[in-house]
């Protein structure tokens, strides 16, 4: 077998959804890490959790040891890091694009480090367009979200919540 | 005072381990409301706030077990501690009460949390920092969601204002605990491991202050104050609460999903 280089690994770990926003990728959502590769071929891949409670890493960490496993590379590692800790200021753009299209606004403005979540930035609504949205609760379907709605179109959606 | 490594190793779990616990408890008691929330939004916040406090209880719980050297797992400490082996403060323990109560609750331990995690970032032990920071920012959200409904209710209706305050009254004799330090806090505050409770004291109650004020209602006034949770001594409701909690795991020990 060829040596097994860090690109390719990564660029295998990287194609994995989420599971609760299976339009991403965990490289969009900035949930990857580091992937290392030793001599040996021994393969280290690091994750973070958006939340601290997200339920979906244990179906990451599975979904990751499922597709090296399938190109057949077994001795893998997937570690869980804690620091820096996730922001959604690690969406990539083009996550946030593929939220967008998938009819959740992406989170607005860049996190406040160190400070408490007083400003809510305008939330453009992902159905039509419009600014003209409410806030209706601050918790939505998952740890990550926030439940709006849009005062022109009428239609509820996700947003992301800036952390 | 001078520790051995083990002492000191010894110490961190067991201040990993109050942190953990009060995270523990309090996650219980939000997953409590799920389908009882007033609306259907309140239910979906309330578990939420209780996944974020599980969350950072496993990771806590999963600390404690690795540094003090007794190789318990996560599963171990929550399910297979008895009640005085449990280190939380009492405030976590309260029953819910009514919605009011569970705010004010809330309130006040997101407020301290706050304050506390906020201070972790700083904290010379790695995993505590690095936990803290995750937290720090989810509690922002606590703090944010009770303080609405708090001044919602307390500058609300004659009756929701009654509740609110009748709620404030009845967890205020548990807030002094929180700020409570023992001989083993005083020797990791030292280290530049733990954060001295006693800096917490103002900051949470120059917030609690304000919100209260502006809620129409009135900080508490009480000569009683209940403590030793950290010791392991309890109100009577934490019996119960473990009782349920514990239940599966005690009846069917290794069970996976």
């Amino acid at each position: 077998m060829s040596a097994v280089t860090v690109e390719a690994v990564r660029a295998i770990v990287a194609a994995v959804p989420d599971p609760e926003l299976p339009v991403l990728t965990i490289d969009d959502l900035g949930v990857l890490r580091e992937v290392r590769v030793d001599d040996d071929g021994h393969v280290e891949v690091d994750i973070t959790p958006t939340y601290s409670g997200c339920p979906a890493m244990d179906a990451i960490r599975a979904d990751v040891e499922r597709r090296l496993g399938d190109v057949g590379m077994a001795d893998v590692v997937v570690r869980l890091v804690l620091a820096p800790a996730w922001s959604t200021d690690e969406i990539s753009e083009s996550g946030r694009r593929k939220l967008l299209h998938f009819g959740i606004a992406p989170p607005t403005g860049r996190a406040a480090v160190g400070g408490p979540v007083a400003l809510t930035l305008a939330v453009r609504c992902p159905q039509c367009g419009s600014s003209d949205t409410r806030e209706l609760s601050r918790f939505g379907s998952t740890a990550c979200k926030a439940l709006w709605a849009c005062n022109a179109c009428q239609e509820p959606f996700d947003a992301v919540k800036v952390l | 005072m001078t520790w051995s490594d083990s002492d000191k190793s010894t110490a961190v779990g067991a201040y990993a381990l109050r942190l953990g616990d009060d995270a523990l408890v309090l996650a219980h008691r939000m997953a409590e409301w799920i389908a009882s929330a007033p609306e259907l939004e309140e239910d979906v916040a309330l578990a939420n706030i209780g996944l974020d406090l599980l969350g950072q209880a496993r990771m806590l719980l999963t600390y404690a077990g690795e540094v003090d050297g007794t190789g318990r797992s996560e599963d171990d400490l929550a399910y297979f501690r008895d009640e005085r082996e449990f280190v939380n403060c009492q405030l976590v323990e309260l029953p819910n009460g009514d919605f009011a109560l569970t705010m004010a609750r809330m309130l006040v331990f997101a407020a301290y949390q706050y304050e506390l995690y906020d201070r972790l970032c700083s904290s010379s032990d790695e995993t505590l920092a690095a936990v803290a920071a995750k937290a720090v920012k989810e509690v922002a959200y606590h703090r944010d969601h009770a303080t609405r409904w708090v001044l919602r209710l307390g500058d609300g209706t004659a009756k929701s204002q009654q509740r609110m305050q009748a709620g404030l009254d009845t967890i205020w004799p548990y807030v002094a605990e929180l700020f409570e330090a023992d001989e083993l806090v005083h020797g990791l505050v030292g280290g530049g491991i733990a954060v001295d409770p006693a800096e917490l004291r103002d900051p949470t109650t120059d917030y609690l202050t304000t919100v209260i004020e502006q809620a129409t209602l009135t900080v508490p006034d009480t000569s009683v104050w209940h403590t030793g949770g950290r010791r392991g001594i309890h109100t009577e409701a934490l019996g119960y609460l473990l009782a349920e909690m514990q239940h599966l795991a005690r009846t069917h020990p290794g069970a996976p999903w």
